[in-house]
C-alpha cells in the first residue's frame, strides 16, 4: 500500500530532502516544488501521449499472409492443443492409443496438450499473437463451433487443403456438413458433436416429472433447484425451442421474448445458478434437481451415479460442435491435416467415441463401435439415430453487433 | 518517480572527501530493481488499462482512443448495484474475520505456549491447497442434503436468516450468505498473521503493570493490549477487505445470480461480451473506490507504522 500514500516517502528520498532543506530552506523548496511540478507535467504529458498511442489492432489485418512456411516435411510433429478428458487414453492414464497408431503409420508425432479449459480464457490467451500475426505455438485447435466461427471471421485460421483430407471429405455425417458459419468444410473439421439435454437428478426430484424446458423454468416444486448454462447459445437455444421458435432463424424479438421468460424464471427464485462444466457436481449431489446438461457429462455421470438421468424434450435439443482448425503461422499444417483426416477414418473414430462419449461426427461409425462397446452403439447420445437427428437443432451464426448485445442481454440475466 | 532519479545535485561541497561521492548513488542503484519491478508490472499495464478504458471500437476494426470518458458514467450507472454489494460482502467479510481473528490470535500469541508454531501452522494450512479446491469444497459442506443444511434447518437457524435476507428456502448455497462466508473463510488467514505479529511483539510485562494498577483484565484489554494491536488490525482489515472487494470465486461458486460482485462483472465483459473499455473502466472504478475509502480509514484509524 505504500506507493499510495503521498506523506510517506521512502527514507532515500526523505534524507535527500532533509539534506536539501538543511542547505537552504527558501532555495529548496522552490526547487522542490518546481521540479515536482515539472515531473508531474511531463509525466501528464508522457501519459496522454502513451495513453493514445496505445490502441487494439483491428483483427483480420496480420501483416505478412496467414501461412507460415510449411515444415511438415521435415519436422514430423503436430503441436495439437485440445480441451481436458477430450481423448482416449490407456489403463496407465498416460498414453493415448489413438495418437500412438497414428505415429507409427506415419511417423508423426503428436505433441498433445490439454490447454483449453475455456473458450473466452483461450480466446483471450492467443488473440492478441494471432492479432500481431505470430505463430501461437499450436498446430491444431479444438475449438466450439461459435468461437471457430468468430475465428474464421476474424481471419485467424487457414483454409484447408481437401487434397490431404479425403476420409474426412467422404465420412463427415450429414449432420455436420455445412454450418452456416462455414460452408463446405473449408476451415474446419469437427472432432466431437454435443447434444445439450434436460438432464435430473431421480433422488432429489423426488416424484416431480420433468420433461422440457417449462418444467424447469415454472414448476414450483423445484423453486431454487434448477441449474441453466452460462453457454448462452445452450440456454437460450433450449428456451428458445420450448417456445416453438427456431433458433436457426430468429429475430432480435424472438431473443428478447426467451430473455424476458427466462428472466421471469430468475426473479422467481426458480434458478439457483447459471454454470459452466462445474454443474455436474451440483447434479450428482442433488443441488440441482434438474438442469440443462451436455450429453457426453451425462454418460460419464450415470456410470457413477445411477440416479441421473436425461430427457431430450419433446420440442427438440440443440447440437453444437467443437472444432479442429488450423490457426494462422502455425508450423506444420500438413501433418495437421492428415491428423484430422485420420480421426475420420472409421477405426480411430469409433476408438475415440467409445472413450470419450461424445457425438461422432463420422457417418457408418456404428459397426466399428459396436466392436469395441455395444452398449455405446446403442446409445443415442453418442450416436443419435433418425428420430434423434430429427429433433437437433443448430443455433445460428450472429454478426459481431448481434454477438455483443445478445452476451450482454443474457450477461444481465445471469446477474452481470 | 521521475523526482527520484532527478534528485537535485547537492550544491558544491568543498571535494575533499571522494569515497562519500561514490556511496551517494547506491541507495538508487539499491532502488533499481524494485523501481523497473513496479514499472513493467504496475505502472505499464496500469497505463495500457486506462487507455484501454477509454478506447472506443470493436474487435473487428480494432479499438482507438478516443476519450470516451461516457464509458466510466455508464458503466457505473450499470453495476452500481454490483459495486454496492462487493463493498457490503467485503466489509461483512471484513468484520466477521476480525471477530473470529482476533481471539485466536491473541490465543496464539499469549496463551499457546507450546502449541503456538502447531497452531500457526493450522491457520496457514490450508494455503498449501488452491484457492478454487477450497471453495468447491464448501459446496460439499453445505450441500442442501448435506448434514450441516440439515442442522442448520432442525434448529430453525435458518427461518431467522430467511426473515433476515440472508438466504431464501431451505438452503445455504446459492445465497448472500454463503458467498460472504466463503469470503470470510478464504480470506481469514491474511486477518490472523498481521493481528499476531503485532500482538506478539506486545511486552507481557505491560498487562503485569496494568495490573499491578488495579485494572482489571477487560481494561487491560481495552487500555493497553487493543490500542497497542491496532496496527495489526488496520493492516489485517486492508488485507481482507481489499482482495474480498473484488473477489469473484466465491460469488461465482457459492452464490446465485443476486449475489454477483463487481469481480464477476468485469470477468464477463473482458472474457465473454468482450467490452473491454467498459471492463477497463469498471476496473478502474474500482481501484479508486478502495483507494476512497482506504484514505479515509487509514486518516481515521491514525496508525502510525502499518508494517
Amino acid at each position: 500500500m505504500e506507493q499510495y500514500e503521498p506523506d510517506r516517502l521512502s527514507p532515500v528520498v526523505a534524507a535527500a530532502m532533509r539534506r536539501s532543506l538543511h542547505k537552504s530552506r527558501a532555495a529548496a523548496t522552490s526547487r522542490r516544488s518546481l521540479l515536482r511540478a515539472s515531473a508531474g507535467g511531463a509525466l501528464a504529458l508522457g501519459g496522454l501521449a502513451t495513453l493514445s498511442g496505445c490502441g487494439i489492432p483491428a483483427a483480420g489485418k496480420t501483416s505478412g499472409g496467414v501461412s507460415a512456411d510449411d515444415h511438415s516435411a521435415k519436422e514430423k510433429v503436430v503441436n495439437f492443443s485440445n480441451w481436458p478428458e477430450y481423448i482416449d487414453v490407456d489403463d496407465s492414464e498416460k498414453r493415448h492409443p489413438t495418437l500412438d497408431e497414428f505415429r507409427k503409420r506415419t511417423g508423426i508425432t503428436v505433441k498433445y496438450t490439454e490447454d483449453i479449459n475455456d473458450n473466452d480464457e483461450f480466446f483471450g490467451k492467443i488473440q492478441p499473437q494471432l492479432a500481431a500475426g505470430q505463430d501461437t505455438g499450436r498446430d491444431l485447435i479444438v475449438l466450439t463451433d461459435w468461437l471457430a466461427a468468430r475465428m474464421i471471421r476474424l481471419g485467424y485460421v487457414q483454409k484447408l487443403d481437401a487434397s490431404n483430407l479425403p476420409h474426412a471429405y467422404a465420412n463427415l455425417s450429414d449432420q455436420f456438413r455445412s454450418p452456416d458459419w462455414d460452408p463446405g468444410r473449408a476451415y474446419s473439421y469437427v472432432w466431437q458433436g454435443i447434444s445439450t439435454v434436460v438432464a435430473y437428478n431421480k433422488k432429489a426430484l423426488d416424484g416431480v416429472e420433468v420433461k422440457s424446458v417449462s418444467d424447469l423454468l415454472d414448476n414450483p416444486k423445484l423453486k431454487g433447484r434448477v441449474g441453466l448454462l452460462t453457454e448462452m447459445r445452450d440456454t437460450v437455444g433450449m428456451t428458445m425451442l420450448d417456445m416453438g421458435k427456431d433458433p436457426a432463424k430468429f429475430t432480435d424479438d424472438d431473443y428478447d421474448a426467451v430473455i424476458a421468460r427466462l428472466q421471469k424464471a430468475v426473479d422467481k427464485g426458480q434458478i439457483r445458478r447459471f454454470t459452466g462444466n462445474d454443474y455436474t457436481s451440483d447434479l450428482t449431489k442433488g443441488d440441482f434437481a434438474a438442469c440443462v446438461a451436455w450429453g457426453g457429462d451425462i454418460i460419464q455421470l450415470q456410470a457413477d451415479n445411477p440416479d441421473v438421468g436425461y430427457v431430450i424434450p419433446d420440442s427438440g435439443y440443440m447440437t453444437s460442435t467443437d472444432n479442429m482448425l488450423i490457426p494462422n503461422k502455425a508450423r506444420h499444417k500438413t501433418n495437421a491435416e492428415r491428423l484430422i483426416d485420420y480421426y475420420y477414418e472409421p477405426e480411430p473414430a469409433a476408438e475415440l467415441a467409445a472413450y470419450i462419449n461424445y457425438v461422432s461426427p463420422v457417418a457408418d461409425v456404428a459397426p466399428y463401435l459396436a466392436k469395441i462397446d455395444k452398449s455405446a452403439a446403442t446409445n443415442p447420445l453418442i450416436l443419435p439415430d433418425k428420430a434423434m437427428q430429427a429433433k437437433s437443432h443448430a443455433f445460428r451464426s450472429l454478426s459481431s453487433k448481434e454477438e455483443t448485445a445478445y452476451q450482454q442481454k443474457f450477461a444481465k440475466l445471469t446477474g452481470a | 518517480m521521475a523526482a527520484v532519479t532527478e534528485a537535485p545535485p547537492l550544491a558544491p561541497v568543498p571535494e575533499k572527501k571522494p569515497p562519500r561521492k561514490r556511496g551517494r548513488w547506491t541507495p538508487y542503484l539499491l532502488l533499481l530493481p524494485g523501481l523497473l519491478w513496479l514499472i513493467v508490472f504496475f505502472a505499464l499495464p496500469m497505463i495500457y488499462q486506462a487507455s484501454t478504458s477509454v478506447q472506443t471500437g470493436s474487435l473487428e476494426e480494432g479499438y482507438k482512443v478516443t476519450w470516451h470518458f461516457a464509458t466510466y458514467w455508464d458503466a457505473l450507472s450499470e453495476y452500481w448495484p454490483q459495486f454496492l454489494r462487493s463493498i457490503l460482502y467485503a466489509g461483512a467479510a471484513t468484520i466477521l474475520c476480525l471477530l473470529l481473528g482476533y481471539p485466536l490470535a491473541y490465543l496464539i500469541a499469549f496463551r499457546a505456549g507450546r502449541w503456538r508454531n502447531l497452531i500457526m501452522i493450522l491457520v496457514i494450512a490450508p494455503f498449501f491447497t488452491s484457492f478454487l479446491i477450497r471453495t468447491l469444497a464448501w459446496k460439499t459442506i453445505l450441500a442442501d442434503s448435506g448434514p450441516v443444511v440439515g442442522a442448520l434447518n432442525s434448529l430453525h437457524i435458518l427461518d431467522l436468516t430467511n426473515a433476515l435476507g440472508w438466504t431464501s428456502g431451505d438452503r445455504v448455497l446459492a445465497t448472500p450468505l454463503a458467498v460472504v462466508c466463503g469470503l470470510t473463510y478464504n480470506f481469514l488467514p491474511f486477518m490472523i498473521l498481521p493481528l499476531y505479529t503485532s500482538l506478539e511483539r506486545i511486552d507481557g510485562r505491560l498487562h503485569e503493570a496494568a495490573g499491578d494498577l488495579y485494572a482489571k483484565p477487560f481494561t487491560t484489554f481495552r487500555k493497553v493490549t487493543f490500542p497497542l494491536s491496532m496496527p495489526g488490525v488496520v493492516s489485517g482489515t486492508l488485507l481482507t477487505f481489499i482482495p474480498a472487494a473484488g473477489d469473484y470465486v466465491n460469488a461465482e461458486l457459492l452464490g446465485s445470480t443476486d449475489t454477483r460482485m463487481i469481480g464477476n462483472v468485469i470477468q464477463t465483459q473482458f472474457l465473454r461480451i468482450l467490452d473491454y473499455p467498459t471492463a477497463a473502466a469498471l476496473s478502474f472504478i474500482l481501484m479508486a473506490a478502495i483507494l476512497l475509502m482506504v484514505t479515509l480509514y487509514i486518516r481515521r484509524a491514525g496508525t502510525e507504522d502499518l508494517v
